[in-house]
């Protein structure tokens, strides 16, 4: 097993501040009262609700159908009645979204669940089952998992994504600490699906336990297709992009996903859940969340049933400690804070983080500029950030475009690094933000001129064609005329004819 | 329901800054020490005067433009840049100077190489050498009166700090001392003047103003700068490319044409060791403001710089040729960004 170089571009030694999680267990024991279960839980449109209030649901029993291929579907994650179906906010994966949430008063005195799902043969059968069965990447990301491998076209190696590079999280650290052999047996079988050939667990250097017992899983299983990966603890490691890069040295190119060069990445939280699904035909109900920082009493790993509060899950590890400043969906670096705690855990929540105010930053004065180019030492993208400020605060999305914006993966890493204390990502994505609504309008603009153009050409041919007819009509008038005249003269002529005929007569 | 706790909203990432302005500059301040201390030891306490003149002007003429701009003035001041630039300037002028030869040099670098191009982080020329290189062309004997280094003259010649406070406010020396009995030029002045009477570098040296490696006392200087540009690599205050391109190019350069003629020519270890080269090299050639901001445009910067003190010093109209040197490449470094841009990720 040999442990890599730092083949990392750019990234960061962070304070990695996963110990106070990791001592315990995943602690099973959350009972949650109340549910409120979102539609919208992955990147892509929403579930379509299919519950109406006061409807009794069974644990698994599908609340919300998939509209189209990048939707999945959402189930019950514990039996109760359905109290109301309606908006609400929710956490997405990058910020707070609106969607239809149904909500559930849990009943624990129902019994049984829904029927098992089934694992079928065949490619195209098994992924319609995993869109049926809810589950997406568990990263954080939450991307649907049946789309991602859907297109295996040059598939030939499956990263198992376990690098948990953000600080704080250690919910996938857990897992393959304890269920190492669910999530080889889960890779085995999105080996299967993706056809591909080669499967490489990356695990960081600083998790020995989940090293230790990921590779008892994979002797155990006997399968020399899979090898553990040890990469360096340097976030982001565990960006599905920079994990490319460090084992393997190629870069995805820009824009594109790594199945571009063959690879497809899969959270081992993902594997898990596959392996859920094929072994008992259970759908997404539950994922394990971090819950700590110094602002939460006993801070720890938990599994959580889909569409617990946050409030229950805080009150059920102890509740919040005196000082606790900020809130936080996700991990310190990428997760956004939140005013409130009444907001829905769902599948793309890896961690909360409940920190005091000492141990986050609260100062967000900012000197000027110094050119220093240490954000850009630290750059996984290799971008040079002290220029994307300057544009990104001038709004030039030409200059933008040209030094890479699209290429920022907004991991922070500048923002840490900065002398000057810049909130550089904050910057990056207002200016991606006004970016996109430029081009939106850009493109308005566009059709509007199009328009125009063939308004203008149609008016003009119009116009021709009208003068044209008034030009014949012209003609012809007076053509009619010239002969009207000619016939008027010709009468006259015979009128004189005859009178001076009959004057010769009279003569 | 009762209403939960309300929690502020900030931006992502919520990780602390691993350093700030102050502390860079601090830093720096801090890496200048040795070299401060050496610096006295070697020529008296005129380097302190200088320093605490060019302070007071430095932060005034901040404090008065920020004014006139009506910006916060607090925080310019508290972030010590105005500092840092005028210990740099007190470092280049001579130890036994009128107190308005700093006050002018620490003035015009705040006023006109920083401000005039929008404060910190705006200017495109290094404010320390240009305050340095508006008083070398002003005031040429005064800039080029230097003291003897200690252990070269009589003790009871070497001026105490009385003597020198006295000069520097009143321009009064001890009765009895004329100031051409107490200033001489520096090592790299003399060796210019040497060559251009015929003589050779190994007769020059054997003046009482040389050390084994470089000019007496300056050998020492150039050491503790050293020491302390160290720190700031180890502290992640500066990188490695700039210094090591400009020492590697002064001393490839001095190397090659002193194998060609040794009689002619410096020894590469004399031109490191000597005038402005480390304290240039770590402390002044690094400014990220007006440096290459890439890995592969330091590298060109440091190498420029090098190679055009080495020129100036050889064959230009100046003993030393650092700060010509930085403000030249100074001049290059938006063209030096442009075309060392490094390859972003994914792309070709």
């Amino acid at each position: 097993m040999p442990e890599l170089g730092t083949r990392l571009t750019g990234g960061l030694r962070l304070v990695a501040r996963k110990r106070m999680s990791t001592t315990s267990p995943i602690n099973r024991a959350l009972a949650p009262q109340s549910l409120a279960i979102p539609m919208t839980q992955q990147s892509g449109p929403a579930a379509v609700p299919v519950v109406e209030p006061g409807q009794t649901v069974l644990r698994g029993q599908v609340i919300g159908k998939p509209r189209e291929a990048r939707s999945t579907a959402v189930h019950a994650s514990l039996s109760g009645h359905v109290t109301a179906v309606g908006r609400r906010t929710v956490p997405g994966g990058y910020q707070l979204i609106q969607t239809d949430c149904v909500e559930i008063d849990v009943d624990p005195a129902i019994h049984g669940s829904a029927p098992a799902l089934g694992w079928p043969e065949s490619r195209s059968e098994r992924l319609e089952a995993l869109r049926n069965s809810g589950i997406v990447g568990l990263g954080g990301a939450a991307f649907p998992t049946a789309a991602k491998l859907e297109n295996n076209d040059g598939c030939h190696t499956l990263i198992l994504n376990g690098a948990e590079c953000e600080p704080y999280i250690s919910c996938d650290d857990l897992l393959m600490r304890e269920h190492a052999h669910e999530i080889i047996a889960g890779a085995k079988a999105i080996m299967e699906l993706l056809n591909a050939n080669a499967c490489r667990v990356a695990i960081e250097n600083d998790k020995p336990l989940a090293t230790a017992a990921i590779d008892a899983a994979i002797e155990q299983l006997g399968d020399d297709r899979i090898t553990v990966a040890k990469v360096p603890t340097i976030y982001p490691a565990g960006g599905e992009r920079q994990l490319v890069e460090i084992l393997t040295g190629e870069e995805v190119p820009s824009g594109k996903f790594p199945i571009a060069c063959g690879y497809v990445c899969q959270n081992v939280g993902t594997a898990y859940a596959v392996n859920r699904l094929l072994r008992h035909g259970e759908p997404l109900l539950t994922r394990i969340v971090s819950v700590t920082g110094a602002g939460i009493s006993e801070p720890q790993n938990v599994e959580v049933p889909i569409g617990t509060s946050i409030r229950e899950l805080v009150d059920h590890c102890g509740g919040y400690t005196e000082d606790v400043g900020r809130l936080i969906h996700g991990g310190a670096m990428m997760g956004y804070s939140i005013s409130t705690d009444e907001l829905p855990i769902t599948k793309a929540t890896n961690c909360v983080v409940a920190a005091q105010a000492s141990e986050v930053r609260d100062r967000y004065d900012e000197w000027p500029c110094i050119r220093c180019g240490d954000c850009a030492e630290v750059c996984p993208a290799r971008l040079l950030p002290q220029e994307l400020l300057r544009y990104s605060r001038s709004f030039e999305f030409a200059a933008l475009d040209n030094f890479g914006l699209r290429d920022c993966i907004e991991c922070g890493c500048c923002d840490v690094a900065c002398p000057s204390q810049i909130p550089l990502t904050a910057y990056f994505r207002g200016a991606k933000h006004a970016w996109a609504k430029h081009e939106q309008h850009q493109e308005l603009a566009d059709t509007s001129y199009v328009r125009y153009l063939s308004k203008q050409e149609r008016l003009q041919h119009q116009q021709a064609e009208a003068s044209s007819f008034r030009n014949e009509l012209k003609a012809k008038v007076a053509a009619d005329s010239l002969s009207r005249h000619e016939t008027i003269q010709a009468a006259i002529d015979r009128a004189r004819k005859r009178r001076s005929a009959d004057k010769e007569v009279l003569e | 329901m009762t209403s939960g706790p309300s929690f502020a909203l900030r931006p992502a990432p919520h990780v602390i800054p691993v350093t700030s302005v102050p502390q860079v500059m601090r830093r720096v301040l801090l890496a200048l020490l040795p070299a401060t201390v050496v610096y006295v030891v070697v020529f008296g306490w005129g380097l302190l005067i200088n320093m605490a003149v060019a302070i007071v002007f430095a932060l005034g003429a901040e404090a008065l433009v920020l004014r006139a701009r009506r910006r916060p003035i607090a925080p310019s001041l508290a972030d010590a840049s105005a500092a840092v630039t005028a210990i740099l300037l007190a470092f280049a002028l001579p130890p036994l100077a009128p107190w308005w030869l700093p006050a002018i040099g620490a003035a015009t670098a705040i006023v006109v190489a920083k401000h005039l191009y929008g404060g910190l982080g705006g200017n495109p020329f290094n404010p320390a050498m240009v305050g340095y290189v508006v008083l070398l062309i002003s005031f040429p004997t005064e800039m080029t009166q230097w003291l003897p280094p200690a252990g070269t003259i009589e003790p009871d010649l070497q001026l105490g700090l009385a003597a020198q406070l006295s000069f520097a406010i009143a321009g009064l020396l001890p009765a009895g001392t004329g100031i051409d009995a107490i200033t001489q030029a520096t090592p790299l002045d003399q060796i210019k003047e040497g060559l251009g009477e015929m003589l050779t570098i190994t007769e020059i040296r054997n003046g009482a103003l040389y050390g084994a490696l470089g000019g007496r006392g300056w050998e020492w200087i150039n050491a503790a700068a050293a020491a302390g540009g160290i720190y700031l690599l180890i502290r992640g205050v500066i990188r490695w490319h700039i210094p090591v391109a400009m020492i590697a190019a002064i001393a490839i350069c001095a190397a090659t044409m002193h194998t060609l003629d040794s009689s002619r020519f410096l020894s590469s270890t004399f031109h490191v060791f000597s005038g402005a080269t480390l304290l240039g090299a770590f402390f002044i050639a690094t400014d990220p403001v007006t440096a290459a901001a890439t890995p592969k445009g330091r590298l060109i910067y440091g190498a420029g710089i090098g190679f055009l003190t080495f020129a100036i010093r050889t064959w230009g109209g100046y003993p030393d040729g650092i700060a010509f040197a930085v403000l030249l490449m100074n001049a290059t470094v938006p063209m030096i960004d442009r075309y060392t841009r490094p390859r972003i990720y994914g792309r070709d």
